[in-house]
């Protein structure tokens, strides 16, 4: 199959991806500079805010305004959680409320662990030499 | 031994420290005291496996070292005190535990080293005829232990400090020809409500400046009777607010006072923010430069004052503020 | 002054006497990083798409692409200098809860595999996903009570 490459590097659409993208991640820096906050609890709020923005609709707007500038960051995580789960009601009700989340978000949390595992037999932390 | 005002011990008999001996990692080894070390390390893991055997290891050979340098063989040494910010303090305990000297275990967070070498001293008065006193920490360690993984992709805050990685240790001994202990100001915990894990120095200042204005009031002395005093690591950012308080108590310490870990790393191209920290920071800057001051007496009279956050991980994440402790020891040539 | 009169003067004393964070310069990296970041993302997910998948398999595709990427840094030990660098910037990112995962696998496998790597290897993300998969599930509840006509209940 060929690829239309003007397709995959249309430029606005990739603008549009980089601005949001990086100002979601501005927010999380002044999280980090401005309340102490340790990362755990910075990536728990931006998952947290992204499912509930997610159930609210809002944040589907955002992403289909940037694309992967919306679903890259962790709020992107939470939304497609929350987004699978109203998809599971819609199909199975109660039970898909548990199913559907974890079930869109399967391949990111499968792979982390997955590549977390592989990357801990093969390698080994070294001391930060700056 | 007799006690003078609140908290000061004078020793009548002086003890002398003999030796002392420091190893340290290779990060301390591009920092400006470099050339003073007994030896430094290329590589964190020392070829051991681990973070924790590499520090045993380190405080192993450390403590061989002083031993060999002072000339004093094993079973003239009456006993040991040892600490380090591990739990349990494993790293000393593991290190030393095929040297078959009776050993005490001491815990004061960072300011083990005085602390051991206080300890030292007062048995140096009573029964003891050399007491040895080490300490050790290593930065990978500490990090696992007390903040993160790291490789984690995080920032550290400039207020932050860097563990030192290495060990430093001294044989005290009844009788010899100086540098002396003449005194110790044991120090209370000063805890002034602050929280964050990334400004240990801010923690630990009150706690220098209490156990520093005891010392000047019980002994009667003020700051220019010193040729140097030296905090353990309160870091530049510590550094400067332990100036701050001394002189709204009426002490002016600004033209002789320092801290280890504003000495060992270099702030410009090291990049370690606020300077070095942990049990090594003191015990390997005193053991390697200080002492060297002393022998060639460009230092007569120095205060070394090592400063302690009692703190640990489960305590910090359950909102409880940092407790500090620092104490003093006095010596003289 | 005295700094140390009171607990709360001291605090005050503290926080104008320590040194802040150079926060523009952070957010400026923080900007160009995860921007780039997601823009990486896009480009696969266009890729995808040209491929003929559909969005849900373009978005998990780029997902894994991009956990891949960040464990592979991880694993090189280069991520925690682009995390020094770009703060939030590969944080925010998948990159950052891929990282969060590996690096305390790694850190652990001292303890061994099994309670080593595998018990501590949520130590830092666990929370993300107990908040994010309780928030989704009760968002999930939530719709159904909303729409009631979908209440079939299987």
């Amino acid at each position: 199959m060929d690829i239309n490459w003007a397709n995959v590097f249309e430029w606005s659409s990739l603008l549009k991806c980089f601005v949001v993208g990086g100002l979601i991640c501005i927010i999380g820096q002044i999280l980090i500079d401005k309340t102490k906050l340790t990362p755990a609890r910075i990536l728990v709020i931006f998952v947290t805010t992204g499912a509930i923005l997610g159930g609210l609709g809002i944040y589907k707007c955002v992403v289909d305004f940037a694309g992967a500038g919306a679903t890259v960051p962790l709020t992107g995580f939470g939304y497609n959680l929350a987004k699978g789960a109203i998809e599971g009601v819609k199909e199975t009700g109660l039970v898909g409320a548990f199913t559907g989340g974890i079930k869109a978000a399967s391949g990111g949390i499968a792979a982390a662990v997955f590549f977390g595992y592989l990357a801990s037999l093969i390698s080994k932390p070294k001391m930060k030499k700056q | 031994m007799e006690k003078i005002g609140k908290q000061t011990i004078k020793f009548n008999n002086p003890p002398t420290i003999t030796e002392c001996a420091a190893i340290v990692g290779p990060k301390e080894a591009q920092g400006p005291l470099a050339k003073y070390f007994d030896q430094t390390l290329d590589d964190e893991f020392w070829g051991e496996k681990t973070w924790e055997k590499a520090e045993s290891k380190i405080i192993k050979e450390t403590v061989n070292t002083v031993i060999s340098k002072s000339g004093v063989s094993s079973d003239q040494i009456d006993c040991c005190f040892a600490g380090d910010l591990l739990n349990q303090c494993i790293s000393s305990s593991f290190g030393l535990r095929e040297l078959s000297i009776p050993l005490f275990g001491v815990f004061g967070a960072c300011s083990t080293f005085v602390e051991s070498m206080c300890l030292g001293a007062m048995c140096c008065e009573n029964f003891a005829e050399n007491v040895l006193c080490a300490t050790s920490s290593h930065f990978c360690s500490a990090e696992k232990q007390f903040r993160f993984p790291l490789e984690l992709g995080n920032q550290r805050p400039p207020s932050s400090q860097w563990t030192v990685t290495g060990s430093g240790a001294s044989i005290v001994s009844k009788s010899g020809s100086g540098p002396f202990i003449t005194h110790i100001t044991p120090g209370k915990i000063v805890d002034m409500g602050i929280k964050d894990a990334n400004n240990m120095g801010a923690a630990m200042a009150p706690a220098f400046a209490d156990t520093l204005i005891s010392h000047f009031i019980d002994t009667g002395r003020n700051p220019s009777y010193y040729d140097a005093i030296i905090s353990g690591d309160l870091g530049h950012v510590g550094k400067e607010i332990a100036i701050d308080i001394a002189k709204s108590q009426g002490y002016n310490i600004k033209s002789n006072y320092n801290d280890c870990g504003v000495l060992i790393f270099d702030k410009a191209k090291q990049d370690t923010h606020s300077g070095g920290s942990g049990c090594a920071c003191c015990g390997t800057v005193f053991s390697g430069y200080l002492f060297k001051q002393l022998k060639e007496r460009k230092i007569k009279k120095l205060l070394l004052i090592a400063t302690g956050a009692l703190t640990n991980s489960t305590s910090s994440q359950q909102g409880e503020s940092i407790p500090g402790i620092a104490h003093a020891i006095s010596i003289e040539v | 002054m005295n700094p140390i009169e009171t607990k709360q003067t001291y605090q005050e004393y503290v926080d104008k006497k320590s040194p802040n964070s150079p926060i523009l310069k952070n957010c400026f990296n923080a900007f160009w990083v995860g921007g780039l970041i997601c823009t990486l993302g896009q480009i696969i997910m266009n890729i995808c798409k040209e491929r003929g998948f559909d969005q849900t398999m373009s978005g998990t595709i780029v997902s894994i692409i991009l956990i891949g990427i960040s464990a592979f840094l991880t694993g090189l030990n280069l991520f925690n200098k682009v995390g020094k660098f770009a703060g939030a910037g590969s944080l925010i990112p998948i990159t950052g809860f891929a990282n969060s995962i590996v690096s305390p696998a790694m850190e652990y496998k001292s303890e061994g595999y099994v309670m080593g790597v595998g018990g501590k290897m949520f130590t830092v993300a666990g929370p993300v996903l107990v908040f994010g998969i309780s928030a989704s599930i009760l968002v999930g509840i939530v719709y159904m009570i909303f729409n009631t006509q979908t209440m079939t209940l299987v």
